[in-house]
């Protein structure tokens, strides 16, 4: 199957010879979740806004639905849905004024049922005829999301989504998208909260300093970067980890009543089998014991820092 | 051709300006009345007939050129430049519409307005001044011509500018002046010879030339000139914003 966005050999130097994406490759699948990942200024709103029409790509080549988007843009555009990062919005408009000039723009025909759709999931039924200004933030972006939708795209493009919103909104918004996946929508979202793409996400894409520097399935991604941490609560102070396990990725917690034991995902087994019996060998008894995983979060930033030094 | 995008352009264009109607129909109104009021009926009556036309009359095609010009160029102006000051030109830039469409969209709806303004204005002076057109077809081509082709130069204004002031500045510094040194008040021919040739210089003096002509079927210029040099304006207008779009200037980065 045909990827629904492909970038190949992609550049963007800005006017004053600023690169801001440099050689980028990158295909994503139809109907799924891709998170773009990065840290600010790393090109991901310039990344989008090349594919989307808005600024100009210096060389190479994207294709939205397999069309070229400066051959044939009418037709890659028509696919696209955007949600921008920036809350830009006519104040004076009315809600379903707006939300009906976004689907008339990109070439569809007046459907009011569908706009009444779109505005109930959104929970802007009620605000349809306020006047944008009267909106709160939160539904300022919502908006944004409703007009994104109007016109029914293919894909959508969420550059950081829920910026700004709140904790409830957040999980209506992932529903959302969720269910917009399920009706055959590709994804692509930017988030720097990690947590969401940890949640959302079926690939994860980093991109730091214009370089696109991972792209993985997200559940491998956890799996072979994700470090695992065993906690021992110990019955007895130690003061210092005992020598038999000096080898050991093992650390002592400050007040000294703690074994922390680090593994790969993939190790596992082995590993901490191989550390319980050296404690019952040597006579260290523990109350307790818990395992937590790393987060993506944590991965992320191991990733761009590891990165940056190297 | 995106003809719903057309339209969504040209309809949210139109409901801005009926929002915004004091200020864009009846402030062009109210001064014009003022100047027939000064011109007209104050200071016209001790003048004579220019052409055999009665002053006040005299007056009314310039009058309507001027506000036609000023409204064409900022309604225009300001339609381009308030989406790409307020950020919302996202949407037309990512959008499957191509450049003749957003034109058609954006010029279209400022010169429908102008024209329309014009209509009120020409109405406005029948209050005050008695007078006839003698060439109905070409006084409305005239109209709508000029209206076209200054919306497009508005729009381009409106893309060049990236501030409120250089919005202002070019209605303000040189079509004011052009149109009042374009023969409003009076024909070219009572200039010193030297401002009669400066004069041919100043485009607009063809606009109310050719427009007057249409009133009352006389003119500074032969009619077929004004004629010509609406449309010379037209294409050069057109091929400006052919250029835009073609390099993206300051429209994408
Ligand atoms: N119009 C522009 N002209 C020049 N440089 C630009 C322009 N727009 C963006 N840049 C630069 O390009 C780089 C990438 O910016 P971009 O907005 O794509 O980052 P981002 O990954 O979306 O960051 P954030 O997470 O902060 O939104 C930044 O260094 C930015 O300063
Ligand atoms: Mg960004």
């Amino acid at each position: 199957m045909q990827p629904d966005i492909s970038v190949k050999n992609l550049n963007k130097v800005y006017e004053g010879g600023f690169q801001a994406l440099k050689n980028i490759n990158l295909e994503i699948n139809r109907g799924e979740i891709f998170a773009l990942l990065g840290p600010n200024g790393a090109g991901k709103t310039t990344m989008i806004s090349i594919i989307c029409g808005i600024t100009n790509l210096s060389s190479g080549e994207v294709r939205a639905a397999g069309y070229d988007i400066v051959k044939d843009y009418r037709k890659a555009r028509g696919t696209i849905g955007l949600v921008p990062q920036e809350l830009n919005t006519d104040s004076f408009e009315t809600v379903w004024n707006a939300v009906s000039f976004s689907r008339g723009l990109f070439g569809k025909a007046p459907n009011p049922a569908h706009i009444e759709k779109v505005l109930r999931d959104l929970s802007l039924w009620d605000k349809r005829n306020n006047r944008i200004m009267t909106l709160s933030g939160g539904m300022k972006r919502r908006l944004m999301i409703a007009k994104a939708l109007s016109h029914e795209p293919r894909i959508l493009f969420l550059d950081e989504p829920t910026a700004g919103v709140d904790v409830e909104l957040r999980r209506d918004m992932w529903e959302m998208v969720r269910k917009l996946r399920e009706d055959g929508v590709t994804i692509i979202l930017t988030t720097h909260y990690i947590e969401e793409a940890e949640e959302m996400a079926d690939r994860i894409g980093v991109i730091r300093q214009g370089e696109i520097i991972l792209v993985e399935d997200k559940d491998q991604l956890m799996s072979k970067l994700g470090k695992k941490e065993l906690r021992l609560q110990l019955q007895n102070k130690l003061d210092k980890v005992p020598g038999e396990l000096i080898l050991e990725p093992v650390e002592l917690s400050e007040d000294g009543y703690e074994l922390i034991y680090t593994f790969d995902s993939q190790q596992e087994q082995a590993g901490v089998a191989r550390l319980l019996r050296t404690l019952g060998d040597i006579g260290i008894e523990y109350r307790d014991l818990r395992t937590r995983e790393s987060s993506l979060e944590e991965i992320f930033v191991g990733l761009v820092h590891e990165q940056a030094a190297g | 051709m995106n003809f719903y995008g057309v339209k969504a352009i040209y309809n949210f264009e139109m409901s801005r300006m009926r929002r915004t109607l004091m200020q864009s129909v009846l402030s062009p109104v109210i001064s014009t009345c003022l100047y027939f009021i000064v011109f007209g009926s104050a200071i016209g009556s001790r003048m004579g007939n220019i052409d055999s036309i009665e002053y006040a009359a005299y007056i009314i095609p310039g009058l309507v050129m001027l506000s036609l010009l000023m409204q064409s160029i900022s309604n225009a102006s300001f339609g381009i430049y308030m989406p790409k000051f307020s950020g919302t030109i996202y949407e037309v830039l990512s959008a499957p519409v191509s450049y003749v469409e957003v034109v058609l969209g954006y010029v279209g709806a400022a010169a429908t307005k102008s024209v329309i303004l014009g209509l009120i204005i020409l109405a406005t002076a029948r209050l005050f001044v008695d007078y006839s057109v003698l060439h109905p077809f070409w006084m409305l081509s005239f109209l709508v011509l000029t209206a076209v082709t200054f919306s497009m130069f508005g729009f381009i204004i409106g893309i060049w500018a990236d501030g409120f002031e250089k919005l202002q500045i070019v209605p303000m510094m040189i079509v004011t002046p052009l149109t009042f040194l374009g023969g409003t008040f009076y024909s070219i021919d009572m200039l010193p010879e030297i401002w009669q040739t400066i004069s041919l210089f100043n485009p607009v003096v063809y606009l109310i030339s050719g427009f007057r002509w249409a009133f009352y079927g006389v003119s500074d210029v032969h009619v077929g000139i004004s004629v010509g040099m609406t449309l010379l304006f037209l294409v050069a207008c057109m091929g400006g914003i052919w250029w835009i779009f073609k390099t993206g200037y300051r429209l994408r980065t």
